[in-house]
């Protein structure tokens, strides 16, 4: 019977260990109490001596790969022995491996690898990290020899909304601090939704050909369709009204049935190629402590105001919990960035890739407008929208405006 | 001066029994054979088509004598060397021509070539690149014939090598169990591509095997179209009415070697000198003019005839449609079952 | 209506129902008559159709398979049985070089419909040369389509089908099958061939099984269920054409593969699937190696735990499957 290798603990608080040296190869002969293999710990480097004598084999954990203190790292077989095709533990291990759960063994979890290696992973965790623009090189496999399952790209997600690639930082956090006074500052640790702010952002601004168009919309039409809309809300048994529309809904119904109309403008650039999307799904942005999640709401063109005014409270209060799901915040062809509540008039938005274009709303003024000669009184709104000029050009954008506008000065035509 | 229609009462059964007409018909063919496989040859050379092929230059007597005694609806299975058993059953060379060409017009659509062309439509099941393949086809035909309660045959053609292979014994076996209307034609040409039957049989002739399977068997003259022809149409008859099969050898030769690659290191040339001088085609021409069945005009015409023929057909086949090689796989499966 | 059969039955009731509707159709093989053949297939079909229609013929494997070549050439529906798959080997030129190629090579212009059935498989006794697989042999000649039917009810519509297909069909019979019993429709139904069935709906493994391993991986599949392991079981019921369709989606759902199969595992049909997942858009979706429990690198023994262990048994399949779920492949 094989007898199992194990990574020992050789240090206090040791978790796992570092394999820096193999004394053996595969197939050949050890003996019991020569050195088979080095551990590398902070301190030393410790030679484990084999525990029998024979043949060498199934090494699962290789030169400069690390795996849990206890876990096996090869088996030892007599002479003659025949060689199990994987680890022979669970074929040896007695009805205990049947009984008990199957994920009860405790898998072996390699902590990320180093920058530059290639991290073993399955097709389908390769292709989860793809979609969700995640580094693999970040990410713990606890598969057989470190390998990287889809699961583990799951809770690497789940625990990092959409980490992206680190921004490449322009000068080292050292050389930034000794520009101010020491103590005149506290160091905070990056967490993950800021690296991604940073790398997207910082991505978008250096590699998408951002230009920008204003416009300017009367909302006193869509002001009085919101009241009486609201007004008109069934109500549930507690008397409760069943929705209550915000402009934020009436204007991400407008952007997307803008999209709808033309069509040019809902688009992505990818590289080779420009999709253009049938459907119109648009980011919101959402302010949370620490920084801002953009959830997209979905096939806006075939949603009422109500149901989209439901969706995007229910997705705001999850990004505040921080419980987005890639599903929930990845895709669409454009976004909105309002800043009306903070009495911005007009700003302008940087584009969140791979998105064509951002509106940014600004706040809803009172201005007298001349009327037939004469002054008078209107809500108005700046709206600027940032373009991607390799997807959209300035017609195709003024278009969308224009569109834009029509939809929220003339409200009746999204109920249409 | 007019030819008669048949021969005299002292010429031997088959000048009697077929007419002139009949006759100069058989020479006709087995001047296209020789013409047609002399134009693959040359055409081979020439670089026009690739492969390679089997000629039987020499053995057209026993070709066109055994096919001369069947119709339509007899099949015959062909073998490697099968250009005459082809063109004997009626396929027309032109088209013959195209398969070797490679081109969709020929009869496999260019996916056979020389060692499967075959004329489906006139009863040919086709020809085999397997020693002895065709020999258990031929008795599954003949079997269909008695299921279906036909008064056909299913003619077999084999060579001398073939009657060592396996299937030569389990074909003969089942033939004769069964009763089954087979006519099995042994065309001896002595070699199994270079082994000797010497060497290779444990018999002297091929016919010395039928017993054992209590099959009635007959040696014939393979160069002697008359010889050939008045033993098959006697094997045939006796199929048609049930009385089970026959094993008719022809004794004959290839002049040419085994197939283009052969260098005829394993005989000698007088013994190809001494086969040339048999040569079935002028021993029939002198036949049929000796019995007043055809002049030497006539037979000279026939022979010209022949050779525009197969000049016309490799200048079809070389015009033809090359089939499309996004199409590899058409035919593998019936469309209506892939 | 529908009632219980054997598989054995079923066979012979698709035999006798094509031997009714067609007159073409006659049955050739060794002792199949009066004897009802060596598994009892044929049973008393010679009385029912006379000894022209359910032919015995002498042990001449080659000569009786060009015997089906030339008799469905001229017009008739051949269906032979060979008394164990393994004589097939005897009868290889006819099936692979005559059978396959005659349609092709004539350029489409004559039909070989004939049935060749095989009883196959090991778990008999019968040793080394009457207990093989040799399925995924004949699976590799294109020309020739290539069955196994695991239950009563497929096997009965699969062989109709086969009988009615204008192409050679070769009908893969685990011997261990023929007892079996199952729900067989009355009436002479077809059941297509070239089209997989999901024998079992699961979500965490996707196994393709073949024959007698599709009820091993069923069997298999319950016991795991009770662990939370939830296994899809495809029967694949035709190795050529292969529904690689069914498997590519099966795989999307679950992301993990494992064929199971009584052939030798090395190039045979786990070797096919294995390989067209790879190369499928399934293969973005594997979430673990592929795994394939096939037969072993032998001959299949005597010595019954020998012939046991010569091919995949249920806690074998059990354990690799719960292996590759848990991630220890």
């Amino acid at each position: 019977m094989a007898v199992e290798v194990i990574l020992p603990r050789v240090d206090m608080d040791m978790a796992t260990g570092k394999i820096s040296k193999w004394h053996a190869k595969d197939g050949e002969k050890v003996t019991k109490g020569a050195a088979l293999f080095e551990i590398e710990t902070d301190k030393a480097a410790m030679e484990i001596d084999a525990p029998s004598d024979g043949i060498l084999r199934n090494i699962l954990v290789g030169e400069g790969e690390t795996a849990a203190v206890g876990s096996a790292v090869a088996f030892i077989y007599a002479e003659g022995e025949a060689v199990q095709s994987a680890s022979p533990a669970a074929a040896q291990a007695p009805a205990s491996a049947t009984a008990a759960a199957p994920v009860s063994s405790v898998p072996t979890v390699t902590p990320p690898v180093a920058s530059g290696e290639t991290p073993r992973a399955t097709p389908l965790a390769r292709r989860l990290a793809k979609q969700a623009a995640l580094a693999l090189g970040g990410v713990s496999g606890s598969g057989p020899r470190g390998r990287i399952l889809a699961d583990d790209v799951r809770k690497a997600l789940d625990s990092k909304p959409s980490v992206a690639a680190a921004a490449p930082a322009t000068l080292s956090d050292d050389s930034i601090q000794k520009l101010y006074q020491p103590g005149s500052f506290a160091v905070q640790p990056m967490d993950g939704m800021r690296r991604t702010i940073a790398a997207r952002l910082t991505q978008s601004k250096q590699t998408v050909p951002h230009f920008y168009l204003s416009v300017t919309a009367t909302l006193d039409a869509l002001m009085a369709a919101r009241e009486s809309l609201n007004a008109a809300a069934p109500r549930d048994a507690s008397k409760a009204p069943l929705w209550r529309l915000s402009i934020n809904d009436f204007i991400i119904k407008a952007l997307g049935l803008a999209l709808q109309k033309v069509p040019a403008a809902n688009v992505t650039w990818a590289g080779d190629s420009i999709l253009q999307h049938r459907v119109s799904d648009v980011g919101v942005a959402v302010a949370v402590e620490g920084g801002l999640f953009t959830p997209v709401v979905r096939n806006i063109e075939a949603k009422t105001l109500s149901a989209i005014s439901l969706e995007m409270k229910q997705l705001a209060a999850k990004a505040r919990a921080r419980k987005l799901v890639p599903s929930e915040y990845q895709g669409g062809t454009s976004a909105i960035s309002n800043l009306g509540m903070f009495g911005i008039e007009e700003f302008t938005a940087i584009i969140n890739p791979p998105h064509a274009s951002i509106l940014a709303v600004g706040a809803g003024v009172q201005r007298f407008v001349p009327v037939n000669g004469q002054p008078s009184l209107a809500t108005q709104m700046t709206c600027t929208l940032s373009c991607d000029h390799r997807a959209v050009d300035g017609a195709v954008g003024a278009e969308l405006l224009q569109a834009f506008r029509s939809y929220i000065e003339n409200p009746m035509l999204m109920l249409a | 001066m007019k030819t008669p229609k048949t021969a005299k009462a002292n010429a031997r059964p088959f000048y009697q029994k077929h007419s002139a007409a009949e006759l100069k018909e058989a020479l006709r063919k087995m001047y296209l054979i020789r013409r047609f496989e002399e134009g693959a040859e040359e055409a081979y050379m020439r670089g026009l088509i690739h492969g390679t092929m089997h000629l039987s230059i020499g053995q057209e007597a026993s070709a066109v004598g055994s096919t001369m005694a069947l119709r339509n609806t007899d099949y015959i299975t062909s073998t490697h060397r099968g250009h005459g058993h082809c063109i004997g059953k009626g396929a027309d060379p032109k088209l013959m021509f195209a398969e070797f060409f490679g081109k969709e017009e020929g009869y496999c659509r260019g996916r056979g070539g020389s060692m499967h062309i075959a004329d489906v439509a006139t009863g040919n099941l086709g020809a085999n690149g397997i020693v002895g393949g065709g020999l258990p086809i031929a008795v599954g035909a003949a079997l269909a014939i008695k299921k279906q309660k036909r008064d056909d045959v299913a003619m077999c053609f084999f060579g001398d090598g073939a009657s060592n292979e396996g299937a030569f014994h389990e074909a003969l076996n089942m033939a004769s169990v069964w009763k089954l209307p087979v006519v099995f034609v042994c065309e001896n040409n002595k070699y199994g591509m270079s082994v000797s039957t010497e060497r290779s049989m444990s018999v002297k002739n091929v016919a010395d095997r039928a017993p054992a399977y209590g099959m009635p068997a007959v040696i014939v003259d393979g160069n002697s179209i008359a010889d050939v022809a008045e033993a098959i149409e006697a094997a045939t008859e006796h199929a048609r009415k049930g009385g089970g099969p026959t094993l008719v050898e022809c004794k004959t030769y290839r002049t040419r070697g085994h197939s283009r690659s052969d260098r005829n290191r394993y005989r000698t040339k007088e013994e190809i000198e001494d086969w040339k001088a048999r040569d079935p085609i002028p021993h029939f021409e002198a036949e049929l003019i000796a019995h007043g069945l055809a002049s030497a005009d006539e037979v000279t015409a026939i022979r010209v005839a022949a050779e525009a023929e197969i000049a016309a057909g490799i200048e079809f086949a070389r015009l033809g449609t090359d089939p499309d090689p996004t199409e590899v796989t058409r035919d593998v499966y019936s469309p209506e079952a892939a | 209506m529908s009632r219980e059969l054997t598989y054995a039955q079923a066979i012979q009731e698709a035999l006798a129902q094509a031997m009714e509707a067609d007159p073409n159709v006659f049955l050739m093989g060794e002792d199949i008559g009066v004897y009802g053949g060596a598994f009892q297939v044929t049973g008393d079909l010679v009385h029912r159709f006379g000894e022209d229609r359910v032919m015995d013929a002498p042990i001449s494997e080659l000569g009786q398979a060009g015997v089906a070549v030339g008799a469905a050439l001229a017009g008739c529906k051949p269906v032979l049985e060979f008394q164990f798959s393994d004589f097939a080997t005897l009868a290889m030129e006819q099936i692979v070089n005559q059978a396959a190629k005659l349609r092709f090579m004539l350029g489409g212009k004559v039909n070989v419909p004939l049935v060749m059935r095989f009883p196959a498989g090991s778990g008999t006794g019968a040793a080394a040369q009457h207990s093989q697989s040799i399925d995924a042999w004949l699976a590799h000649v294109p020309g020739l389509k290539v069955i196994q039917p695991s239950t009563p009810h497929d096997m009965k519509g699969m062989l109709l089908a086969a009988i009615d297909d204008p192409d050679p069909v070769m009908v893969f019979e685990h011997k261990l099958l023929y007892k079996t019993k199952g729900e067989v429709p009355e009436e002479a139904y077809r059941v297509p061939i070239g089209k997989a069935h999901v024998a079992r709906n699961g979500k965490h493994v996707t196994v393709v099984a073949t024959s007698i391993m599709v009820h091993k991986s069923l069997e298999a599949a319950e016991t795991l269920a009770a662990e939370g392991i939830d296994v899809e079981v495809i029967d694949l019921r035709t190795l050529r054409p292969m529904d690689t369709a069914t498997i590519i989606e099966s795989v999307k759902k679950t992301s993990r593969l494992a064929c199971v199969y009584e052939g030798v595992k090395t190039l045979g049909i786990g070797a096919e699937i294995s390989a067209r997942i790879a190369e499928s858009e399934a293969f973005d979706y594997l979430d673990a190696p592929i795994l394939r429990l096939g037969g072993a690198e032998s001959p299949i023994p005597y010595n019954p735990q020998l012939e046991k262990a010569a091919v995949p048994q249920v806690p074998g399949i059990i354990e690799g499957l719960r292996n590759l779920v848990t991630g220890r492949t």
